[in-house]
């Protein structure tokens, strides 16, 4: 072998390791932040921290149970508000639209979906808060819906589009009209897809922050109903990780491991629901 | 309800002698119609977004011009706006975590989608999809208490020994700042390199790999030479999609940075994102132009994004184009 | 025709030369390369069984044979492409000059023996660089632009590029892209070169000019073609190797082969009656 070959292998596999050490070191940052949290947060998660209320500041001992609650909330308002319109916004694009028609939609669904979060919480703020002078979990739920309507419109139809045409054409055959088709028929073929895009777009939302700082805003007690201002997981990790204090401190780490947990906890569900599916190609 | 059609209901527009009324009985009109709404509420909220970017500002665009961008004085008190120091701030960090994700994540990527087993390849590529879905204010979190008092304690010292001739290290290390800022970002950002160049890799059309190894290339030679050039278009619009989202990104940042509207060659010093000094002075904006000066920012903000999202497609487009259009007569 | 599977008939790997109306002595062809024993299986399917071949020097050998019968496999383990998948496992021994490839550096196996490939594959790069890749990473003891001509010219291709040659390669047509594939194989001199059915998605004047082609480069280096091609096989090879379901049914000379075959099932084959 001469010189030069032996050069050329040498830096072949000194380049191998290389590559090889960027992705171990990316990947190992996931395994890092998971063990910061867990170390950190792990004993702070107690029964005063789901049950009790943010204590006065400089006090310990107090708890998250408002930002539970209130991130509930917000969650369950903007999968009421942005999943319909996803879902049937898709159903749309997939089953009725023209070209023309379709490229408008799924060219929006883009423009929103790229759009700052913080961009898209101002305009929540123009719409729901500032014409009613008060923040509001009405108006925080409005802004993560927002958010939830790109993913679940253009991974539905996605799905919907990739529902082999024979079956379609199976159900028209036996008289079944075109919305009976889709609803028992179409629907339910491509629901493992469906349903995967809905919760990769729950778990989106549920760790944002930027649009609740001008919607919901937050709140040291409970929230009543859905006009006041509310507690959030988000928000309080940002406000209590920036404040002077130990405890605060240890309650964000807490707060942070719960809502990672979470996240990532629907993430797996979700790709594991799709990679069981047979029924429907991925798109 | 439902009437025996014996006409297949097609997806163009309805054409009819029926009369519209009796449409509407047949229950595919109305799911036609209903799904229609809904589809159109997405345009429609689209619309009024960009609206109220536009008129939400008008004020602001119409007093300052131009100059807004290359005016440094942010001074709300004294009615100053210039949008100099956020925009500044914002490049700045964005070019420091492009310096470190880009070689990083193509690396990664480049071992994911060349040189690693499948099996190796899927699983690594799994953790990273994980690390993509961490919500920004848990980056933010670690970055406050942990990166800060490290950057602070030790790697500002070590820098400031080492290379503190430059500007780029001179003046006081707090921990916080451009380069905080900037690592913190570029962990924020790998994932998606890592992920769209992979796929990016792995559409290179296999042939050409082999070309290159028929000819006596080593498997280094093969993909540095090769594919990674085929490929080069698509890997650029990876990194135009990590810009769009590092530019876009508001709480690790301003957990960060310093929230200081100051320009400095340094990169310890504390700075200002546009994004972080809407989230931090939004809602205490009194007045008319105050308001109207951030929601300016938000709208420049919201037009980078844009245009860098856009190119970006066309560049992941073109390269998965180009694998499939080759060697035509 | 029997469908099953029947150990080979034992294959004269010495393939005796067929000479013209000069008696020369029938001197057994020198063997570029042979191939002895060799099974291959892709996961748990084998592919090739017991195959046993010998690469006359300086000739045109050709592997014909219906579609599945192994004889792109076959070829690709001439240059240990078939290392490139994944589950591939080979067993027995393939000798380029006596010496086993097996044991033996590929980076340094690949550049001895060259492979064209079905769809012509230019790199993204100019007509000039594709053809100087392989100098530049092997190293060359022209200046390259000679080298580049040279190569040029074995491919029958400079005339047409000599004026465009940093034009970027996608910018020819295919058959002038196949040939500069060729060109970019021959860039590195090597002593056999292998192709993949060339011409299979060519048209027939390409097709045409690369037969010629192919012809002439026999002096150049030892040539060994995969083709679907029964007629193209019987123009302008030497030595034909008749496959079947992963085994060699025949190997001798063309003419030998194709006017008075051995096998029954050569015989079905060449006249159609399958494949």
């Amino acid at each position: 072998m001469n010189p030069r070959l032996r050069w050329r292998k040498f830096v072949s596999n000194f380049m191998l390791t290389m590559t090889g050490l960027c992705a171990v070191v990316a990947v190992s940052v996931l395994f890092f932040i998971l063990g910061y949290l867990v170390y950190y947060g792990g004993t702070s998660i107690n029964w005063n921290f789901f049950t009790k209320l943010p204590a006065p500041v400089g006090e310990t001992g107090g708890g998250m149970a408002n930002a539970i609650v209130g991130s509930a909330k917000l969650l369950a308002l903007a999968t009421l508000f942005g999943v319909p319109i996803g879902f049937l916004g898709a159903i749309y694009l997939a089953e009725f639209s023209g070209s023309k028609v379709a490229f408008v939609v799924r060219y929006a669904a883009d423009l929103l979906n790229g759009a700052p979060s913080i961009v898209i919480g101002m305009f929540a703020f123009t719409i729901a808060v500032h014409p009613f002078k008060h923040f509001s979990t009405l108006a925080g739920g409005f802004a993560l819906g927002i958010m939830m309507i790109p993913i679940t419109l253009r991974s539905t139809e996605q799905f919907l589009l990739a529902v082999p045409r024979n079956l379609r054409e199976g159900a028209m055959a036996l008289g079944a009209s075109k919305w009976k088709t889709i609803a028992t028929v179409i629907v339910p073929a491509a629901y493992r897809g469906i349903l995967t895009a809905i919760l990769l777009a729950f778990a989106r939302v549920a760790g944002e922050t930027a649009p609740l700082l001008f919607t919901a805003l937050g709140n040291r007690y409970w929230s009543r109903g859905f006009n006041e201002p509310t507690a959030s997981l988000p928000v309080m990790i940002y406000n209590y990780g920036l404040s002077p204090y130990e405890d605060w401190h240890r309650q964000a780490w807490a707060a942070g491991l719960v809502l990672l947990a979470l996240i990532l906890v629907i993430n797996i569900v979700a790709r594991a629901i799709l990679s069981r599916g047979v029924s429907v190609p991925r798109a | 309800m439902s009437t025996a059609s014996t006409t297949l209901p097609s997806a163009g527009p309805v054409v009819g002698s029926r009369s519209f009324l009796r449409r509407l009985r047949e229950g595919d009109e109305i799911v036609r119609l209903i799904t229609f709404l809904f589809a159109a509420s997405v345009v429609l909220i689209t619309l009024l977004l960009v609206f109220e970017l536009w008129q939400g500002s008008v004020l602001a665009r119409h007093k300052f011009g131009f100059a807004f961008f290359a005016t440094r004085v942010w001074d709300p008190n004294a009615g100053e706006f210039g949008a100099l120091p956020f925009i500044f701030g914002t490049v700045v960090t964005s070019a420091v975590s492009l310096l470190i994700a880009v070689p990083l994540g193509i690396g990664a990527a480049i071992f994911l989608a060349e040189l690693a087993p499948a099996r190796v390849s899927d699983t690594l590529e799994f953790f990273i999809d994980l690390l993509a879905a961490v919500p920004s204010v848990i980056y933010g979190l670690l970055g406050f208490l942990f990166v800060v008092p490290l950057m602070r304690d030790f790697i500002q010292p070590r820098l400031k020994d080492s290379l503190g001739f430059l500007p780029f290290f001179k003046g006081p290390a707090y921990g916080i700042g451009f380069l905080t800022a900037g690592i913190v970002l570029a962990i924020m950002v790998i994932p998606y390199i890592i992920s769209v160049s992979r796929e990016v890799l792995l559409s290179v059309p296999r042939d050409q790999r082999e070309a290159a190894l028929a000819l006596g290339s080593t498997r280094w030679e093969s993909t540095w030479k090769v594919v990674v050039p085929f490929a080069r278009t698509g890997i650029m619009g990876s990194i135009f999609l990590a810009l769009a989202r590092a530019l876009g990104e508001t709480m690790a940042v301003t957990m960060v940075i310093g929230n200081t509207p100051s320009i400095s060659a340094s990169l310890f010093s504390p700075g200002y994102s546009i994004a972080a000094v809407i989230a931090n002075e939004f809602t205490e904006a009194t007045g008319d132009l105050y308001p109207q000066a951030l929601i300016e920012l938000g709208l420049v903000l919201f037009l980078l994004t844009f245009i860098l999202n856009g190119l970006a497609r066309i560049l992941i487009l073109a390269t998965s184009q180009r694998g499939s259009g080759m060697g035509n007569a | 025709m029997h469908a099953s599977v029947r150990p080979a008939v034992s294959v004269n790997i010495t393939p005796p030369v067929i000479t013209g109306s000069s008696r020369e002595t029938a001197a057994p062809a020198e063997m570029r390369m042979t191939v002895t024993k060799v099974n291959f299986w892709y996961g748990a399917k084998q592919t090739l069984f017991d195959v046993n071949l010998g690469i006359a020097t300086s000739k045109v050998t050709a592997l014909i044979g219906p579609s599945g019968c192994g004889k792109s496999t076959l070829l690709r383990t001439l240059d240990r492409m078939h290392e490139t998948v994944r589950n591939a496992r080979l067993e027995g021994e393939i000798l380029l000059d006596g010496k086993n490839i097996l044991d033996q550096d590929v980076t340094l196996l690949r550049r001895r023996v060259g492979m064209v490939f079905q769809r012509p594959n230019p790199f993204p790069k100019s007509i000039f660089e594709n053809v100087a890749y392989g100098l530049r990473i092997n190293g060359t003891k022209l200046p390259m632009a000679d080298a580049v001509e040279k190569s040029l010219r074995h491919a029958a291709l400079w005339d047409e590029v000599k004026d465009h040659l940093h034009k970027s390669a996608y910018e020819l047509s295919g058959g002038q892209q196949q040939r500069l594939c060729i060109a970019r194989a021959l860039a590195v001199e090597p002593e056999v070169l292998l192709l993949d059915e060339p011409c299979s998605a060519l048209d027939p004047i390409s097709t045409a000019k690369i037969e010629e082609l192919l012809v002439q480069l026999k002096d150049l280096c030892t040539i060994v073609t995969v083709t679907h091609n029964m007629q193209q096989a019987a123009r302008i090879s030497d030595f034909t190797a008749f496959l079947l379901n992963g085994q060699v049914i025949e190997f001798s000379p063309t003419p030998h082969l194709f006017t008075k075959p051995t096998d029954p099932r050569t015989e079905a084959y060449i006249t159609g009656r399958f494949g």
